[in-house]
Formats: structure tokens, C-alpha cells, sequence
């Protein structure tokens, strides 16, 4: 578990905010195994905290029968995060834009934009049901020379 | 994992000193409990003190916008206090740096608040 090269860890989760925390304190974990600056890590666990809120929350609503799946790897290069729900699907196309001056005030709608801005890449999946996110964080820039 | 939340007077201006984490099903609700609490008493001059305050997620940063409009359409006043660089980074990242009345002085926060 301590190695940095192709590790690679997943879970199988209820829908539930336990499960959002776990999902966050493991890629604070994995973040600080490899040896990424306390910024990065921060914006890292944030970004795939937004990730599982948006699968339980908006995807799997919460529903005890559906389930999300997060995996953990850490290529060597990246570190890559996949989050998926079995809800009715994403479109992020059609995401309201929050930073237009007429959803500057809303109370949501700001999760992906905050997962987009903190992570190198993201991509969107459709799972017929459901939704897969996949959230990289590109090693180098962000380590501290760990 | 939870917020804590206490409560002051000062000239006037009810100071919320928030602590720990302002996130969905932890800080949120309980912030927004708080602030329907002091508005339906009539405390509508609000500052929201996030000193202690050391994680917010998007759900947070959507109970602070909620917060705000609330207050502002009953005819009050909500402000934010002493932003640690976490939470003063997002609400920039947000563009909702500008939308808040932002305080680094309590005093001169206090001072600020309309005096009707």
C-alpha cells in the first residue's frame, strides 16, 4: 500500500454522505502518498469529494439500492480517480454556466465547475444508467519533491 | 467532521463565529438554521465570522450565497469575516468574491453595518 508505481484500490459504496467522506479521505491519502503539495492535495480531495456528492446526491439520489463505485490508482505518472453512480445519467453540456452573471447567486450548481478548475482532466462517461467521472491529477507540478 | 457554530451581540451586529467545516449534510444546515433562527427574531444585521473555518465544499459555499440573498431580501445585512486562504481562494475561484461584503477587522466590520 505504500508503493507509488500502479496502485490501484476500489470500493463498493452505499449512497450516503459516510461514503462521500470516505471517498475524500482516500484521495487525501493517496494524494499525500505521493507526495503532492498541501495545496494539490487539498484541491484533489475536494474535487473528488464534488465527484461522490454528485453520484450519491444527484445521481443515485440517495436511493439505498444503488451503489457508487470509486477507484484509486496511481499510475506513476497521474493519479487517476473514477467515480461512478447508477442514476439517470449526466449530459454536462447542459450545465448552467455559474459564473454567468444570472447564477452568480444561486445556491448550487458550482460542484463540477470546482471539479474541472482543480484537476488536469476530467471526462464524463454514460453508463446506461448511470454515470462515470474520471478525474486525473497529472503528477510532477504538484508533488513537493517527495 | 462537524461545524460549530456560537453566537454574539455586538452594537447591534449578530457575529456567527463558525468553526470546522461547512459541507454538505455537516455545516450547511445548521448554518442555514441559524440564519432563519436570527431573521425570524429580527436580527438582520448578520456577520458571519469564518475564521475557524477550515473546509467548505460547493454545498457550503451554496449555503453562503443562500444566507446572503436571504438576508438582503428581508431588508438585512450579511457579511463575512476573516476568510482563511482555503475559503477566500474558492470564493474568488466563484467570482463570488465581489458579491460578499468581505471583512479582515471585526471593529471595522461592525462599524460598517447601516445604522438604522
Amino acid at each position: 500500500m505504500t508503493g507509488q508505481q500502479a496502485s490501484r484500490i476500489t470500493y463498493t459504496l452505499d449512497s450516503s454522505l459516510d461514503s462521500v467522506n470516505k471517498v475524500e479521505q482516500t484521495a487525501e491519502q493517496m494524494a499525500r502518498r505521493a507526495g503532492v503539495d498541501e495545496d494539490e492535495i487539498f484541491r484533489i480531495s475536494m474535487a473528488v469529494r464534488e465527484a461522490a456528492v454528485n453520484a450519491v446526491l444527484h445521481g443515485n439520489a440517495y436511493d439505498p439500492e444503488k451503489r457508487m463505485t470509486a477507484s484509486f490508482e496511481n499510475t506513476g505518472s497521474s493519479l487517476v480517480i473514477r467515480i461512478t453512480d447508477e442514476g439517470k445519467g449526466l449530459d454536462p453540456s447542459t450545465l448552467p454556466d455559474p459564473l454567468a452573471p444570472e447564477n452568480l447567486l444561486r445556491g448550487s450548481g458550482r460542484g463540477i465547475f470546482l471539479i474541472r478548475s482543480f484537476m488536469d482532466e476530467v471526462h464524463f462517461r454514460q453508463l446506461h444508467p448511470g454515470t462515470e467521472l474520471t478525474l486525473i491529477k497529472h503528477l510532477g507540478s504538484a508533488q513537493t519533491g517527495a | 467532521m462537524s461545524m460549530k457554530i456560537s453566537t454574539r451581540q455586538v452594537d447591534g451586529v449578530t457575529i456567527l463565529d463558525l468553526g470546522g467545516r461547512i459541507t454538505l449534510g455537516e455545516g450547511s444546515v445548521q448554518l442555514r438554521d441559524s440564519v432563519r433562527d436570527l431573521l425570524s427574531k429580527g436580527q438582520k444585521k448578520i456577520l458571519l465570522n469564518l475564521g475557524d473555518v477550515n473546509y467548505i465544499d460547493s454545498s457550503g459555499i451554496g449555503e453562503l450565497v443562500s444566507a446572503y440573498t436571504t438576508v438582503r431580501n428581508q431588508g438585512g445585512e450579511l457579511k463575512l469575516l476573516n476568510l482563511t486562504r482555503k475559503v477566500h481562494d474558492l470564493l474568488q475561484i466563484t467570482k463570488l468574491y465581489t458579491v460578499f461584503d468581505v471583512k479582515d477587522d471585526e471593529a471595522s466590520a461592525i462599524a460598517s453595518y447601516s445604522q438604522v
